[in-house]
Formats: C-alpha cells, sequence, structure tokens
C-alpha cells in the first residue's frame, strides 16, 4: 500500500469515528441533519460507482430507495431489522439486475428515461395495490431511535467506501473505466461490456435499497408518493456531479454543503427549495463540470506548478 | 506451419438490400501478413468488422485455428486472440499512454494484472517506439504516437491474429517509413497479420498475399505483385480506359 493510501485510510477512519460519534455531542437538530448527510453520502457515493465512470445516468435511485423502505414497512414486525436490511440489498440487486440486463445494452438517453419510469411504474403498481386492498399506507413503528438509524447509516457508508475503494483497484473498476471512455474499444479488448455494467448497477441498486430500509422506521408512516418520490433521484445525481464523480470521495464534498444548504432554505422558503435545486444545476453545468473534486485538484495542481516555478 | 490461423468461407454481410461483403473465402496462414486491398467502399473494414465481432455476419463461417467465431461477440473473439486497430484511431481519453496500453493486456486473449500487466506495457511501449512516454496524456500524443499507443495496446493481448485498418493511413511521407519498418518488425517476430491498406509501398513491401475485394466481392488473390498486375484489379482501380 502506499503512503497516500495510508493517510487517506487513516484519514477516512477518524472521520468515520466523529461522524459515528455525532449522537453523543450533537443535538436533535444536528443529529436528523447527521441523518439527512449520511443518507445522501451513501446514495451519491454509490450512485456514482457506477455512473462516474460509466457516464450513464440513472434517475433510479428513488426505486430501489422505496423498494427498500417497503421491504421494512411490510416485514418489521416479523423479521429483525438487521435481515430487513440484507432482504433488501438482496431485492435492491435483483430489481438493479433486472433493469440492467433490460436497458444497459440501450445508449445512453434510453436508460435515463427508462430508470426515471422504473420508480414511477413501481410506485403506480403499490398505489394500484393498495387501491385494490382498500390500504392507504403503512405505519412503521419501531423502537428505534434516531441516534439507532444514524449509526447504521454511517455503518451502511463506511462499507460502500470500502467496496468502492476495492472496486477501484479491481480488474472490475478498470474495466468499468475503459467501457466509460470507449465502449467499442472496452469489448474489442475483451471485456464482456454488459456484464460489467449489470454488476455495478446492482451494486448501486443494492446500497439504495438498503438505504430504504434503514430509513423506513425515521418516517413512521410510508405511502408510494413518499418513498419513490422522483425528486430523491435528481437530488441524488445533483449532489454526487457537484462534488465530482471521477474520485470516490467527490460526491460527500457535494453532499455536506448542499445538504446544509437546502436544510436552510427549505426551513426559511420552502418554496424555493426546486429553483435552488435548478440554480445549482446550472452551475455544475456550466462552471464546475468536474465539481468540487475537479476544482480542488485543479486548485492543488496550479499551487504545485507555482512552487515548482518559483 | 502452413495451417490456416484464420479461414472465411462464404461470408456475407447485408445491410438490407446492400451486400456490402459477397460471399469472401480466403485463409490467412501462420506467420503471413495478408493485405485486403480494394478501393473505397469495397468491403474491406466491414470484412474486419465481421472478423473482430463489430458485426455479426449474415451467412458463412469464419474459423480462428478450426474453431468458428463468426457472429460471437467481439469481447468473446478477443479473448480467443483477434485483436484490432481502428480506421479512425480509438484512444481512452481519460487515461495515460501506459494505461491505454494496459486497458489491452488484462482481459483480452492473455490476461495480465498488476505488476505483470504493467511490465508488459513497458516492455510494449519501448517495442512500438514510445519509451519514456508511459505518462503522457492522450491528447498531448503526435498523430504517429497515438497510433503506436493503439497498436501496443492491440499487441498486448499477444493475438494469434492482428487486424489493422489502415493504420499506415494519414502518416507523413517520414512518418511512413517508420511506420512500414514497424510493422516489418513485427513480421520478423512471427506475427498474423491482415491489413486493410491503400498505401501502395506499404503493400508490396509488407504483404506476402494479397486478396483484393470490389462492391463487395473478391475479384483477385496472389503475392503483391500479380495482383497489381492483375488486368481486372488495376480496372477496378482506375476504371475502364475508355471510360
Amino acid at each position: 500500500m502506499s503512503s497516500t493510501e495510508i493517510q487517506g485510510f487513516v484519514f477516512a477512519a477518524l472521520a468515520l469515528l466523529v461522524a459515528g460519534a455525532l449522537p453523543y455531542f450533537g443535538s436533535d437538530y444536528v443529529l436528523s441533519l447527521g441523518i439527512s448527510i449520511a443518507m445522501f453520502t451513501v446514495l451519491a457515493t454509490s450512485w456514482a460507482l457506477f455512473s462516474g465512470p460509466t457516464h450513464y445516468i440513472s434517475l433510479a435511485t428513488a426505486a430501489f430507495f422505496g423498494l427498500g423502505t417497503y421491504t421494512t414497512g411490510l416485514g418489521f414486525e416479523s423479521l429483525p431489522i438487521w435481515s430487513l436490511i440484507i432482504l433488501a440489498g438482496v431485492l435492491g440487486a435483483v430489481l438493479a439486475a433486472l433493469v440492467g440486463l433490460a436497458t444497459l445494452r440501450l445508449s445512453g438517453v434510453y436508460f435515463v428515461i427508462f430508470t426515471l419510469g422504473l420508480a414511477e411504474l413501481i410506485r403506480q403498481v403499490i398505489t394500484w395495490g393498495q387501491n385494490m386492498t382498500g390500504q392507504k399506507g403503512l405505519y412503521v413503528l419501531t423502537d428505534l431511535t434516531e441516534a439507532h438509524l444514524y449509526q447504521m447509516l454511517v455503518a451502511l457508508a463506511a462499507l460502500v467506501f470500502l467496496v468502492g475503494w476495492l472496486i477501484g483497484r479491481s480488474r472490475l473498476g478498470f474495466a468499468l473505466r475503459i467501457i466509460g471512455d470507449d465502449e467499442t474499444v472496452a469489448a474489442h479488448s475483451g471485456i464482456n461490456t454488459a456484464q460489467a455494467k449489470v454488476l455495478l448497477f446492482m451494486v448501486s441498486g443494492a446500497v439504495a435499497a438498503m438505504t430504504g430500509a434503514i430509513l423506513a422506521p425515521r418516517y413512521i408512516y410510508i405511502e408510494p408518493s413518499l418513498a419513490f418520490t422522483p425528486l430523491l433521484s435528481f437530488q441524488v445525481v445533483i449532489m454526487a456531479l457537484l462534488g465530482g464523480v471521477h474520485r470516490l470521495w467527490g460526491p460527500i464534498v457535494g453532499v455536506i454543503p448542499f445538504t446544509l444548504i437546502l436544510e436552510t432554505i427549505s426551513a426559511n422558503f420552502p418554496n424555493q427549495v426546486t429553483l435552488f435545486i435548478g440554480i445549482v444545476f446550472l452551475v455544475i453545468v456550466y462552471f464546475i463540470p468536474r465539481g468540487f473534486a475537479g476544482l480542488i485538484e485543479t486548485v492543488r495542481n496550479w499551487s504545485a506548478w507555482r512552487e515548482a516555478r518559483s | 506451419m502452413n495451417q490456416a490461423v484464420l479461414s472465411l468461407r462464404g461470408v456475407t454481410k447485408r445491410f438490407g438490400g446492400l451486400v456490402a461483403v459477397n460471399a469472401i473465402d480466403f485463409d490467412v496462414r501462420q506467420g503471413q501478413v495478408l493485405g485486403l486491398i480494394g478501393p473505397n467502399g469495397s468491403g474491406k473494414s466491414t470484412t474486419l468488422n465481421l472478423i473482430s465481432g463489430a458485426l455479426a455476419p449474415t451467412s458463412g463461417e469464419i474459423g480462428l485455428r478450426g474453431v468458428s467465431i463468426g457472429g460471437l461477440r467481439a469481447d468473446k473473439i478477443a479473448k480467443r486472440g483477434v485483436s484490432r486497430t481502428f480506421q479512425l484511431v480509438r484512444l481512452l481519453p481519460g487515461m495515460n499512454v501506459e494505461q491505454n496500453i494496459i486497458a489491452g493486456a488484462v482481459f483480452g486473449h492473455r490476461r495480465r494484472w498488476g505488476a505483470a500487466a504493467k511490465a508488459e506495457a513497458a516492455r510494449l511501449a519501448e517495442r512500438v517506439g514510445l519509451a519514456g512516454k508511459g505518462h503522457m496524456a492522450i491528447d498531448q500524443l503526435t498523430y504517429i504516437d497515438s497510433k503506436r499507443v493503439e497498436l501496443a495496446r492491440a499487441l498486448a493481448p499477444d493475438p494469434k491474429v492482428l487486424l489493422l485498418d489502415e493504420w499506415l493511413a494519414g502518416l507523413n511521407p517520414t512518418e511512413l517509413q517508420v511506420g512500414i519498418e514497424l510493422i516489418q518488425s513485427l513480421r520478423e517476430e512471427g506475427r498474423t497479420i491482415i491489413l486493410v491498406e491503400h498505401v501502395m509501398d506499404a503493400i508490396r513491401s509488407l504483404c506476402d498475399y494479397c486478396v483484393v475485394m470490389s462492391s463487395g466481392t473478391k475479384i483477385a488473390e496472389g503475392t503483391p505483385a500479380e495482383v497489381l498486375s492483375d488486368p481486372e484489379v488495376v480496372r477496378a482501380y482506375l476504371g475502364d480506359e475508355d471510360a
């Protein structure tokens, strides 16, 4: 392992410790902010694992997330939460595999539209099911506290970073980068492109479903329009792009400021939330296409260049 | 060593009503450099695409050492030992020269990873004339160097057959000499190569055997001297004398 990798590990371990200890020193408000940040860190980082190298924009986060919340919502009375989280991960991976096999052969735009439609489709199916049975939503009443949920999310985040780091070093990660650069070259170099993409999409889908499973108790009452809200998919994409998807640590650099500002805006100007998201999107497209991570690297290279000259 | 490495039998590709490749037969033997030549639009590149799996043949058989590969996916054909370069150079812009070459070494016919892949990439970089340029970005390369990267990537899996699609096109006269010598050295190494080429000097000096195509059909085959003096070949390239 190189010295920068060891540095990275030490830094990550410290950050994890501090983040994990938040419930012991933060107020309820800080904890609730912490949950949002942890949730979006997990979602945006796992989203970027797939979409970063391949440049396939997935808007299916809400589909997987909703699948996870419903897994907990339907099963919390009979099964322990940890098993529901694992079950949600498996279901998310299976759904991702089905979607992937059906759509990843298609080129970018069709994939985007399909993933957006998928969340809507599942939402409509569940709404229809509820109308048939006369049920409205599900109550998820557990004795899990916010601190429990938060710490589960932090643990999941740690897992995502570990998996992301391992993938980045693996042949699969290298294959994905080649696919992202030129899919024809990838195929002619011996890479089974469909398989590589589906595998990564499964990781991403499983994590989003697990996040949903963890967070279901927080909502207390879940219904399709909440669990499958398309806004979630867009938020995840924008936060990941804002941070930068070409680095494993990129999305978190976008998630933290975005969540804090979003929280402030929705507290003070609740009607301007969508406007804010739109503005951030324009800023990314026009000014920081490589996100904060790209910006940080540019500044770093520039100062290294200045030092070399002086 | 006269066994055919690659053989095409009645290979045909139709795009709707257009027959781009019409019942082509030929064999490539071990260590042979075969020139696939003909005027623009005669189906040479399509033939390469059928061999490499970029396209699936409508009918006919393509055999690699007696095993049928026609219609397989490109990645499977690459794994069995067919490598190629592209008519318009295709490199991986997000990676440096070394990583571009490694990309060919990890998943193909002969697979290496980690230090072994790095060492092989360094050896190939030197082999094609890119020594010391491993850390350069793709957009810093001269045209011939970008072609060298692509060649090194195609050589990295140690292919049984190497397909070069107009690898020499677009080089200036000095570079062309360098390029011809490079392919000559691959030939001396014993590589089996199919060249799609327009540069006549290259065809004369490099090819053991030529297959000439016109409008999707094979119109002649033989040594370069034979086919280039064949009246039908001359007509295909230049048109009828009294036209």
